[in-house]
């Protein structure tokens, strides 16, 4: 009679994680957005100098792999549910998936490297 | 001068021994000037013109749920529609998102499924009670507005995700059952009812669009319904 | 004709409250039962009923079954079988509270028990004051009692056959009942249903008239299928008129707004129910009230709404909250068919054809029973209940409430005596005589392959009308004689007639051109018992004999077709209940 649905999810466990991460990425790029727009306007000129300050500093670097996290770990999920929404055939689907998958680590692994480095 | 007007419809056939495609067809019903009537016995005035017309209906009064149909683009209850209110010419079709048997009747099978799936039951440990279980009237009064569902099938119709993902996503028609059965007092399996709720698919495909709110003829809320699940799994979760 | 064979321990045939609480209780027993709908079973009919259903629960202040009990009998107008009411009132607070632990969300009261209100012709001590006994979910019982019923069946995986239509019952060569013929309307195909037991519980048939509180599936296709197989139907002269239907539209307003206060006004604004029923007034039984507004409106003191001659049903003065909790349907009704807010306005309304009071005479354990020689004689394998049987416990009138009860005593009832007959080995698979068969598949046939007859829609349409002129709240001899002409030449025409469509696929013409069959039987079967019945009593009314006979006439009629006009029988009042003396007949006053 109840008929579990076992598929696979995106990110998490379950549903509700899936849920969570999408709502907890999202406070973390507004948080993002919101404090570079203070910084922009809390600054009247900003130079290279306090360019690099700010990201050269640690909890700098830890708040931009958040980020990085974030927007990947949000587009993944977006990603997820608009291909199991829209491309019906399971070969195509997963072909997709894993493009994405491999662009994405690419993607970290860049940005890793250019935020930390 | 006449004392007529002429109610112009557009009405998806279908009949499969017969038509390789479905097809739109004019029909026209004369009616004395100043008349009204509802959709439904418009339907049957052209059931009486063309017999091979085909839908369902049974209380013509809103509550048996099977004359749901997409009228003008929106879905709703033939029985309950004013001819008056709607523009000409009227476009009756069969509800989305359905394989369509004949003309206006759709299988339903896949929406009883989900149905099904929620467990859509009373759930009690309790066997030796010989009268009733007692519930406060406020305990009650949290099933209002979900036990009315008379599972028309017009709210799950008009969901996308439930048009892409129909045999994995419960839909709001189920989701508002299954919380008629969470909300309910009496009920001793909320945590099961929530476990099973808790894949990506059969709850967590509702994007909160609120089509299903715009078109249930009873002025039901499924999207409360689902977001008030949410809440639970959430709290469950965390 | 390709004819495919299913066999299942019973058979129930129709999935309103009465069926679906009858294969509940085989599903739930271990057997094998099939629950055969022409609908999907949440579209039936008792998912219309409103206002609640009555049982001696106490709730509200003290009360007793045999309170119950004496209501019923005397809103019988004597002529209900009191040990069949009996079993209904002395069992319904178990059927009851079952429902309520199956689920079923009954408004509360606050100490967390189940909301009663006041409905008509109830009393507290055999005729005292007014009682409240009607257990209710808001004004939306039927619905919360049948979505109940389905949840529960799904839950006891019973056998749905949903959108089949029961074509005839079949019989052995010794005259007993082994199963059904039966069509599946999406495909056309054609099946018999071999069982030890077949239920008939296929409902009302409100549609042989105009004006109808009904579905439009209350065509009376279990009383068709008894008549063709030639068995007797009783008191089927006994047809409610609801004193509140929507003017026009026929949409049913619960009596339980007048039981929540409400009244009934004329186009002076006056309160006439004082004048015919000074005692219980709007909540006196439904016969008397409809006759009375019938009165108000012959007699000029009327409104006029959607073309038709009403009186108003009045209960802005209940206010909005009470309206809103108490009545939240009625409301929406009011306004979608009325155009009225009750919260503000009166809602026009007229007598409108309700409920079959007749059908199927069965005992108080559901089984069909024949007439030979004077003497009842169970039909083996054949059962009826709800609606469409006569059990009797509702005679010639039937209390507003006690039909959900009806449903669910002897639908429980039908199914524990199925369940132990089936157990001790009583009721056997027997083969199917040929001729049965043939019969049946003949009527099939011939709608099948006749072209060029007459169109029965044509045909339904005067039917209703010359039941719904002659044979309506009042009645004279020599009305009826006439409506009985008319209907017997439309049986002929009938014969002759057919239908447009014929394809195989969800031919709903086809299905109402079978049903068109059972609305001409139970017309007949109306008409004559109606002429024979020379007397006034419950809901029979007859101008020409305004008195009621109790010398002659406490006995059912009895109507069995024979091609002819028909033949019209007799069968005594059970006057014999167990446990407690039988209620004599006295003058009904309310």
């Amino acid at each position: 009679m109840v008929k579990r649905v076992l598929s696979s999810t995106a990110l998490g466990r379950t549903g509700v994680s899936d849920w969570l991460v999408q709502r907890v990425s999202a406070l973390i790029m507004l948080a993002y957005v919101v404090f570079m727009l203070g910084f922009y306007l809390g600054h009247s000129s900003i130079d290279f100098g306090t360019w690099h300050g700010l990201f050269a500093s640690t909890w700098m670097r830890v708040f931009n792999v958040l980020l990085l996290l974030s927007v990947l770990g949000h587009a993944w999920i977006g990603i997820w549910t608009v291909l199991t929404d829209y491309v019906k055939c399971a070969y195509l689907r997963g072909t997709l998936q894993i493009l994405i998958i491999l662009g994405f680590l690419a993607c970290l692994v860049w940005g890793i490297q250019i935020f930390w480095v | 001068m006449t004392n007529t007007h002429t109610i112009k419809f557009s009405v998806y056939r279908y009949d499969p021994e017969k038509d390789q495609e479905p097809y739109m067809q004019a029909m026209s019903l004369e009616l004395p000037k100043g008349s009204d009537m509802m959709l439904l016995d418009a339907l049957e005035y052209l059931k009486a013109q063309d017999q091979s017309l085909t839908f369902r209906r049974s209380c013509r009064e809103g509550v048996c749920g099977s004359d749901g149909l997409n009228i003008n683009g929106k879905n709703g209850l033939a029985c309950m529609t004013h001819v008056s209110e709607l523009k000409q010419p009227i476009v009756v079709r069969p509800l989305p998102g359905f394989p369509v048997i004949r003309d206006l009747v759709v299988d339903m099978t896949q929406f009883y499924r989900q149905y099904e799936a929620i467990q859509p039951y009373l759930i009690n440990d309790n066997k030796t009670e010989t009268k009733e279980f007692l519930q406060s009237p406020k305990d009650r009064e949290e099933l209002d507005g979900v036990y009315e569902c008379i599972l028309c099938a017009c709210c799950s119709s008009s969901c996308p995700s439930f048009w892409w993902n129909p045999e994995k996503f419960i839909g709001p028609a189920g989701l508002l059952w299954a919380y008629r059965f969470i909300a309910d007092t009496r009920d001793t399996a909320t945590e099961q009812r929530l476990a099973n709720l808790e894949d990506p698919y059969s709850l967590f495909r509702c994007r909160g669009i609120m089509n299903c709110v715009q078109v249930c003829p009873k002025g039901l809320n499924p999207t409360r319904a689902i977001g008030k699940i949410r809440s639970k799994l959430l709290q469950r979760a965390v | 004709m390709n004819i495919s064979h299913y066999e299942f321990d019973a058979i129930v045939i129709g999935a309103g409250g009465a069926g679906m609480r009858t294969s509940l209780q085989l599903a739930n027993a271990g057997l094998n039962v099939a629950l055969v709908s022409k609908v999907f079973p949440t579209r039936s009919h008792t998912v219309c009923a409103q206002g609640g259903i009555t049982v001696a629960l106490g709730n509200m202040h003290e009360d007793d079954w045999r309170w119950h009990m004496y209501d019923t009998v005397k809103g019988s107008d004597y002529i209900g079988d009191q040990d069949c009411i009996e079993y209904l009132c002395q069992n319904a607070p178990d059927a009851v509270y079952e429902l309520e632990r199956m689920g079923l969300p009954f408004s509360r009261i606050d100490n967390g028990k189940i909301y009663q209100r006041p409905f008509g012709g109830q009393s507290r001590n055999f005729g005292g004051e007014q009682a409240a006994r009607t257990a209710a979910a808001a004004d939306r019982t039927g619905h919360a009692l049948l979505h109940t019923l389905y949840q529960q069946n799904v839950k006891a995986k019973a056998n749905f056959f949903t959108e089949w239509y029961a074509l005839d019952l079949v019989k052995a060569a010794d005259g007993s009942v082994v199963g059904a013929l039966v069509m599946c309307i999406e495909t056309g195909e054609i099946a018999y249903m071999h069982s030890r037991a077949t239920i008939l519980a296929t409902g009302g048939a409100g549609r042989i008239y105009q004006s109808t509180t009904n579905a439009f599936i209350n065509t009376g296709d279990g009383i068709g299928m008894a008549m063709r197989a030639g068995f007797p139907v009783q008191d089927m002269e006994m047809w409610q008129f609801h004193p509140t239907g929507v003017a026009g539209a026929g949409v049913l307003i619960t009596e339980g707004v007048r039981g929540e206060g409400g009244y009934l006004i004329n186009k002076d604004g006056e309160r006439f129910m004082e004048r015919y029923a000074p005692h219980a007034k709007d909540l006196a039984s439904r016969d008397v009230v409809a006759r009375a507004m019938a009165v108000e409106i012959r007699e000029g003191r009327h409104g006029m709404a959607n073309g038709v001659p009403c009186v108003y049903l009045k209960l802005d003065h209940l206010g909005e909250e009470v309206i809103s909790q108490r009545l939240p349907g009625i409301r929406e009704i009011a306004k979608t068919f009325a155009h009225v807010d009750p919260v503000n306005a009166p809602v026009p309304v007229v007598p409108t054809c309700h409920y079959m009071m007749g059908g199927i005479p069965t005992n108080k354990h559901g089984q069909a029973l024949n007439r030979v020689n004077g003497q009842d004689k169970i039909i083996p394998g054949l059962y009826a209940v709800g609606e469409c049987a006569c059990v009797s416990v509702h005679g010639a009138n039937r209390l507003g409430g006690n039909s959900l009860t009806d449903l669910i005593v002897f639908g429980r009832g039908v199914g524990i005596h199925v369940e132990n007959e089936l157990k001790q080995n009583h009721l056997h698979f027997q083969a199917a005589d040929d001729a049965s068969m043939a019969q049946g598949l003949q009527r099939l046939n011939r709608w099948n392959t006749h072209k060029d007859g007459e169109d029965f829609m044509q045909i339904r349409d005067e039917l209703r009308a010359v039941m719904q002129n002659d044979f309506g709240v009042f009645r004279t001899g020599q009305y009826m004689a006439e409506g009985l002409k008319k209907l017997e030449v439309l049986h002929e025409r009938l014969k002759h007639a057919s239908m447009k469509d014929f394809s195989q696929v969800f031919n709903t013409t086809r299905v109402e051109a079978l049903e068109m069959d059972n609305l001409m039987a139970v017309a007949r079967a109306t008409a004559l018992s109606a002429v024979t019945r020379t007397e006034s009593r419950g809901a029979h009314s007859r101008e020409d004999y305004p008195k009621r006979d109790d010398a002659n006439w406490i006995k059912h009629t009895l109507y069995v077709d024979d091609d002819k006009i028909g033949q019209i029988d007799y069968r005594e009042v059970n006057m014999q209940p167990l446990t407690v003396p039988a209620f004599q007949p006295k003058e009904r006053v309310y």
